[in-house]
């Protein structure tokens, strides 16, 4: 049988570099490589662009980037999450209260701290599902809610802002092995965090594009309403993604309290801007729709090349968040440019 | 006469104490054209939104091969066969025309709870599938807001008559296109009952709903107002009855009278 068919001449075929610069993630990784040549020639210590430098900064970045790939997923899917930040607190402190207030099994801890996030990203999911009023308002008040709870219940259970005392608990050592323990590279030991922050831009962008669900996250930022049409769940997709988030929130918060062996009433707070900056400078699309797990982890990266490299330089570390900013605007800025050029003008 | 695939039975459908739609009955067989004609207004959103799932009809029976059916979503719909192509709602433009064409119904391989998407047949089969529409794609990865509106349209299309819908909804399929798109999207409704799928089609336009049609439905203030097969039906008569037959007189005679001024 012959088909018909029609090569249309008026469609100009891309080039590899146009089909290279609509990935989302290249315009990130282009800023990563500019700023690492920035800071490995303003560097005054020889150690930025070396091992203790990269491991350095790569501690940094990791429990950004952890949690960063699932706010960026969820950024995807259309929505935000504020209490991104205060859940590592939260969590942290949860695990600390339970082992040393109650004597649990550290282990049995962590299970319980990571269901209990998952309960909170739940019910974020399911008010913004039901309520339809922005993630926005109320993931804010989710993040008010736990930041005033984190502060008042530290204080009444333990008389101070603190929580201690986790590294007497039972099953510590095996719990730090996997969560806070090191392992070395040449004579350099890095964070085990590094290796959970690898496995999670992995595992994350096999499931955001080559499984189902990941295509029904792209669909449920895209456009919610033909998803739905064409049968995608979204209101599921979006209430797992709320629990995904608050899980590896919850996760960085493990790691933290089981590598500080304790914790402090206010960590976590603000870091939720963090992980949305690390998400948009890797091209995820602020309107969802459009970004990418790598993309979140190379925003890590400079966020954590940025923390190292400016105290490395001798510059004043008080303006690390000024640059922050910088970078944030440039970075969206020339992906939003880059999007158009390689959209082919459109929008 | 061919079997009937789809009917509702005296439907109303209120939102609170707005009637939307009352008394509609309507038939639609397989293998043919039915259109659905109504000006803006006249209750063919929430006619559209009855027969897909979306919303549940007050008061009546929604029949789809003589047993009576009750969707709770476009999902329970979509799993009976009726599929719908929605007029701007059918695609979501930043995805790619393959993860589009495969929304919701995606190809997986693998084995126990591990499962992935099977990319490659996807994409063949999104190619080859438009081929037999003739459209020629070039890149299936490229995202379908780069595409055209008929092309669009044609996608979706395609896509609802792949996934074995026995009943084709399109909602106003050529309203937002030009001639040319108009002629192309129209083929492919024929196309679609060449298959032996039921294919409602929605518009506003009676020139393209004469073109292609087998029964009219008049639609108007959230009724049927008269409905008509292709042996007894003429376009005059259906532009006419559209505009509410002595209404448009009215406005004939008074754009004249503003016209010679």
């Amino acid at each position: 049988m012959s088909t018909p068919t029609t090569t249309d001449e008026r469609v100009k075929k891309a080039s590899f570099l146009t089909k290279a610069l609509r990935r989302t993630e290249v315009g990130a990784l282009l800023g990563a490589i500019a700023i690492f040549i920035l800071f490995t020639s303003t560097d005054t210590t020889g150690n930025f662009a070396q091992l203790p430098g990269i491991a350095g900064w790569t501690d940094i970045a990791a429990p950004i980037g952890i949690v960063a790939i699932a706010v960026a997923l969820l950024m995807i899917a259309g929505e935000f999450d504020l209490s991104s930040g205060v859940m590592v607190g939260t969590t942290g402190l949860l695990v600390g209260m339970l082992v040393s207030k109650l004597g649990m099994n550290i282990w049995l801890a962590i299970v319980v701290g990571l269901i209990f996030a998952a309960g909170i990203g739940f019910v974020n999911g399911y008010l913004v599902v039901k309520t339809k009023l922005p993630s926005f308002i109320i993931t804010l008040a989710t993040f008010f809610i736990l930041k005033g709870a984190n502060f008042a219940l530290t204080m009444i259970l333990t008389g101070s802002v603190r929580v201690t005392g986790v590294d007497k608990a039972d099953g510590y050592e095996g719990a730090k092995a996997v969560f806070a323990s090191t392992f070395k590279v040449g004579d350099q030991n890095f964070q085990i965090s590094l290796a959970w922050w690898l496995f999670i831009t992995i595992a994350a962008t096999f499931l955001l594009t080559r499984t189902k669900f990941g295509n029904w996250i792209f669909a449920a930022g895209g456009d919610q309403n033909a998803a739905r049409n064409a049968g995608v769940p979204v209101a599921r997709t979006k209430i797992a993604l709320f629990m995904a988030t608050s899980v590896a929130a919850a996760l960085v918060g493990i790691i933290f309290v089981l590598r500080l062996q304790g914790m402090q009433a206010g960590q976590g707070v603000g870091q939720e801007f963090y992980y949305i900056i690390a998400a948009a400078v890797g091209g995820t699309l602020l309107t969802g729709g459009a970004g990418s797990a790598i993309g979140a982890s190379i925003g890590a990266v400079i966020m954590g090349m940025a923390y190292i490299g400016i105290p490395f330089s001798l510059w004043n570390s008080d303006w690390t968040s000024t640059f922050l900013g910088v970078i944030l605007f440039s970075a969206v800025m020339i992906n939003t440019y880059i999007g158009r050029k390689a959209a082919g003008g459109k929008r | 006469m061919a079997n009937t695939t789809l009917e509702l039975i005296d439907v109303e459908k209120s939102f609170g104490s707005v009637i939307a739609n009352s008394g509609i009955s309507v038939k639609v067989d397989a293998s043919t054209v039915t259109c659905i004609l109504g000006d803006n207004g006249a209750g063919k959103s929430t006619l559209i939104k009855t027969l897909s799932g979306v919303h549940k009809p007050t008061k009546g029976k929604y029949l789809v091969e003589g047993t009576e059916v009750n969707f709770n979503s476009p999902r329970d719909a979509l799993d009976a066969g009726i599929a719908t192509v929605f007029q701007d709602l059918a695609t979501i433009p930043l995805m790619s025309i393959w993860r589009n064409f495969f929304i919701g119904n995606e190809i997986e391989k693998g084995f126990g709870p591990f499962k992935w998407l099977d990319v490659k047949k996807m994409k063949d089969i999104t190619k080859q599938e438009l081929l037999a529409m003739g459209i020629d794609l070039r890149d299936p990865n490229q995202p379908i807001g780069t595409l055209s509106g008929g092309e669009r349209q044609a996608v979706a299309i395609a896509r609802a008559v792949y996934f074995g819908a026995k009943v084709l909804i399109l909602d106003e399929p050529t309203s937002a296109l030009g001639v040319r798109q108009s002629g192309i999207v129209l083929k492919y409704v024929l196309a679609a009952k060449e298959r032996g799928i039921a294919v409602i089609f929605i518009t506003h336009n009676p020139n393209h709903a004469f073109l292609v049609g087998d029964r009219f439905y008049l639609l108007n203030r959230g009724k049927l107002v008269q409905s008509m097969e292709r042996s007894n039906a003429n376009i005059d008569e259906l532009t006419k009855a559209m505009a509410g037959g002595k209404d448009l007189e009215l406005l004939t005679t008074e754009i004249e009278s503003v016209r010679k001024k």
